[in-house]
């Protein structure tokens, strides 16, 4: 096997995972920061070093439509698309969810309006949590490209039929370079196989009505719940296809990444590539004597409550880190941790809530060291805190001196305006 | 018009391929035309449809199409057509299908969403020259939610949105116009009670290729306030008192294909739906009839 491995940002993993697994049709539609992966993906054709067709739409909501639609008349489709335009296409993400068809989508996390911004967290991604697609996260490029081929194998597998959303995070990942083993074109030929369509096509020789209406619940439910099935097998089948690509390409994926778990007494809990950021301050923690290790879930949709059972049985505490806000309510990821752990007799006495990391926010170490110190000193005094918002004093007084500027400048038009003359 | 199968009334297919039995409320004129379109445009399609009263056509585990159907949203069945468009090019050029099996994308959607929600979802399509189809049945009104006004709803009716005295206030949009601007390769309006005319546009437009519009103003019972057996005297009626111009743009030009020697006055027409009773009960409002009337007056004046 020809190892070729070069530096990629996180959207050039992206693109060449399309690549790899030759899809035939990419509707697109440009946004910060998931752009790179579509133009890169339309020079490569433009060039002709690659075949398949893409199309700019006037909208995520035309572009998802275009996207199921060429997946229903039976070929295989790649698009991308990031925050306001995932937002902008959610009727489409919902309905061609329950069209069954196969296909993957990435979403180059960004924050939501309003305030505007470009930086990333996950509450874009997490509004498409009941939309039907599957949903998988990485954490570095290499999963990127990896999970990307891996979802197409998902997605067309005849006990899903589903299709995939792949998050990565934006700016942290979209546009950071780390170096990448790119698979050989004809190995993940092999391992991803030639289309097939099944049923799902549109031919003169055989008329088929697809996403017709149904009167009344019980037809309604039938579909789906046969969908929610189909998710369900995708646990399953993510664990098969882990496996393969494990033996094929040398690299070990799961459902979760566990680090330092097994042993820990204290375990956090979160998504995506900020993961990372946890992982150093794990190692700094336990080079200090801490018995503290993360669990990652890579696998959204389906969930895999089952396994983090069973990881985090015993566990003194569980400190889940949303990178997400659902006004209102919290953290997001610790309602769905709380549900799975809940009842179970062995589940970890101490559940803590943390946001952080909101609109690219950073989180520290030291943030990272005294949500380790919290979560000990809940499990010690069993008492738990309430969530946590992750902000700092210093943040604050800059906040407050924005404010302070702009109520002076204010002032000061306010002043101009009411008596021109007062500058001479 | 030289080459036409359809000559004359009696070359009209006597028979319909749609299937009967459908969930439409009687004497629908979007159905009516339906019916013609399809008999021509045939079995070697794939009707894209969009929300409205046409969604209930296929309702699982039926449908009265003898092609294929796909239902997408309310506003972006235009593309949908082109993924299935382009998607049936890919299987074509990587010949995992033959031409045999190739099919004609055609949507389907009321004026609610032709006229505003999809329209810039149509405008794109034609931007990228999109070969497909888009028949707009125009029941001037969000039919399927209980007829509220759209921008298709004429000037002055009654709808459950516009329930003053003076009807709706604004203006049927010019989707013809705004179609044609874009300079696709065919666009037409037709009506269910000319079938003629009808038949003969849709067989041009099925030979043609790009995109291609057709716009059939559909007499609707139910919304307009008739009795379902007069929805034929009705579609004739608009177009004899001229409120809609039987018209086709092409090559740039825009000719019209049936033009009322005499035109009736706008009244005749206004008067046989409950939409408009408002004009006449309890006292007549000259006023608006007038206007009314002066519009379409004006529209026919520059008919060359
Ligand atoms: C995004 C969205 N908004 C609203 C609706 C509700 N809705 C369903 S059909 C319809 C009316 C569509 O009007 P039109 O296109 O004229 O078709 P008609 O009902 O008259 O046949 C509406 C508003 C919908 N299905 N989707
Ligand atoms: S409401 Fe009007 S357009 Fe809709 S089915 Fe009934 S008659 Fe036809
Ligand atoms: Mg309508």
């Amino acid at each position: 096997m020809m190892l070729a491995r070069r530096l990629l940002t996180g959207n050039g993993a992206a693109a060449w995972a399309a690549r790899l697994a030759q899809v035939d049709y990419i509707p697109a539609f440009p946004i910060t920061p998931q752009t790179e992966i579509i133009e890169t993906l339309s020079r490569w054709i433009d060039n002709g070093e690659i075949p398949g067709k893409l199309v700019t739409l006037e909208s995520e909501h035309s572009m998802i439509t275009a996207a199921g639609a060429a997946a229903a008349t039976g070929v295989r489709v790649f698009t991308a698309t990031s925050s306001q335009g995932l937002l902008y296409g959610m009727e489409m993400l919902y309905t061609v969810a329950g069209w069954r068809v196969p296909f993957v989508l990435i979403n180059v996390s960004r924050a939501l309006a309003s305030p505007v911004t470009l930086e990333p967290d996950h509450n874009d991604v997490l509004a498409a949590r009941d939309s039907g697609f599957l949903q998988i996260h990485c954490a570095t490029c290499q999963e990127v490209l990896d999970i990307t081929l891996m979802a197409y194998r998902l997605s067309e597998d005849a006990r899903v039929r589903l299709p995939a959303i792949v998050n990565e995070d934006g700016f942290y990942l979209s546009f950071t370079r780390e170096p990448v083993y790119i698979p050989d074109a004809d190995e993940v030929k092999d391992f991803i196989g030639e289309f097939d369509s099944e049923n799902m096509q549109f031919r003169a020789s055989a008329p088929t009505s697809q996403a017709v209406a149904v009167l009344g619940g019980s037809p309604y439910s039938y579909f789906r719940y046969e969908s929610h099935l189909a998710a369900e097998n995708a646990r399953i089948v993510f664990d098969e296809i882990c496996d393969e690509f494990e033996q094929r390409f040398g690299r070990k994926y799961g459902a979760l990444e566990s680090y330092h778990v097994d042993d820990a007494d204290y375990v956090i809990f979160m998504v995506g590539c900020f993961a990372t950021k946890a992982k150093a301050a794990v190692d700094s923690l336990r080079k200090a004597g801490w018995k503290i290790g993360l669990l990652r879930p890579r696998l959204l949709r389906p969930f895999p409550g089952e396994k983090i059972s069973q990881l985090l049985a015993g566990k003194k505490g569980v400190a889940v880190i949303d990178q997400n806000l659902s006004m209102g309510k919290g953290g997001i990821l610790h309602c769905e941790l709380a549900s799975v752990l809940y009842g179970n007799k062995d589940a970890p006495p101490v559940l803590m809530s943390f946001i952080g990391g909101l609109g690219g926010r950073d989180i520290s170490q030291e943030e990272f060291f005294e949500i380790a110190k919290q979560l000990k000193q809940a499990s010690e005094t069993n008492e738990i805190p309430a969530p946590r918002l992750l902000y700092t004093v210093d943040e604050l007084r800059q906040i407050h001196k924005l404010q302070a500027i702009a109520h002076v400048e204010r002032a000061i038009l306010n002043r101009d305006h009411q008596n021109p003359d007062s500058h001479e | 018009m030289n080459d036409t199968h359809f000559k004359r009334m009696k070359d009209l297919p006597s028979t319909h391929l749609l299937g009967t039995g459908t969930p439409m409320c009687a004497g629908c004129g979007g159905l009516q035309a339906i019916n013609d379109i399809y008999d021509i445009l045939g079995e070697k399609t794939v009707f894209i449809n969009a929300a409205g009263c046409m969604t209930l056509l296929s309702v699982y585990p039926f449908t009265p199409f003898r092609g294929s159907w796909l239902y997408t949203a309310m506003a972006s069945a235009p593309a949908g057509a082109q993924g299935v468009r382009d998607a049936l090019d890919i299987l074509l050029e990587k010949k995992k299908i033959g031409q045999e099996e190739n099919l004609t994308a055609v949507v389907l959607t009321g004026d609610g969403s032709a006229y505003g929600m999809g329209l810039s979802a149509t405008s794109a399509a034609i931007d990228r020259n999109l070969d497909f189809i888009y028949i707009c049945y125009d029941n001037e009104g969000y039919g399927n939610t209980g007829q509220q006004y759209s921008s298709a709803t004429p000037h002055g009716a009654r709808t459950s949105t516009s329930s003053g005295s003076m009807g709706y206030p604004g203006f049927k949009k010019d989707l013809f116009s705004i179609w044609a601007a874009h300079k696709p390769t065919y666009v037409a309006t037709v009506i269910g009670a000319e079938p003629l005319d009808l038949a003969r546009k849709i067989e041009k437009a099925a030979q043609l290729k790009g995109p291609r519009f057709i716009i059939t103003l559909s007499p609707c019972p139910t919304g307009w306030g008739f009795d379902p057996q007069e929805t034929m005297q009705i579609g004739k009626l608009a177009v004899k008192s001229g409120v809609w111009p039987l018209k086709e743009y092409i090559d740039g030009k825009i000719i019209h294909t049936k033009v009322p020697k005499i035109r009736m006055s706008v009244e005749d027409y206004l008067a046989t739906q409950f939409r408009f009773a408002h004009l006449f009960k309890p006292e007549r409002n000259t006023r608006l009839i007038d206007e009314i009337q002066g519009r379409v007056d004006e529209y026919w004046d520059h008919v060359s």
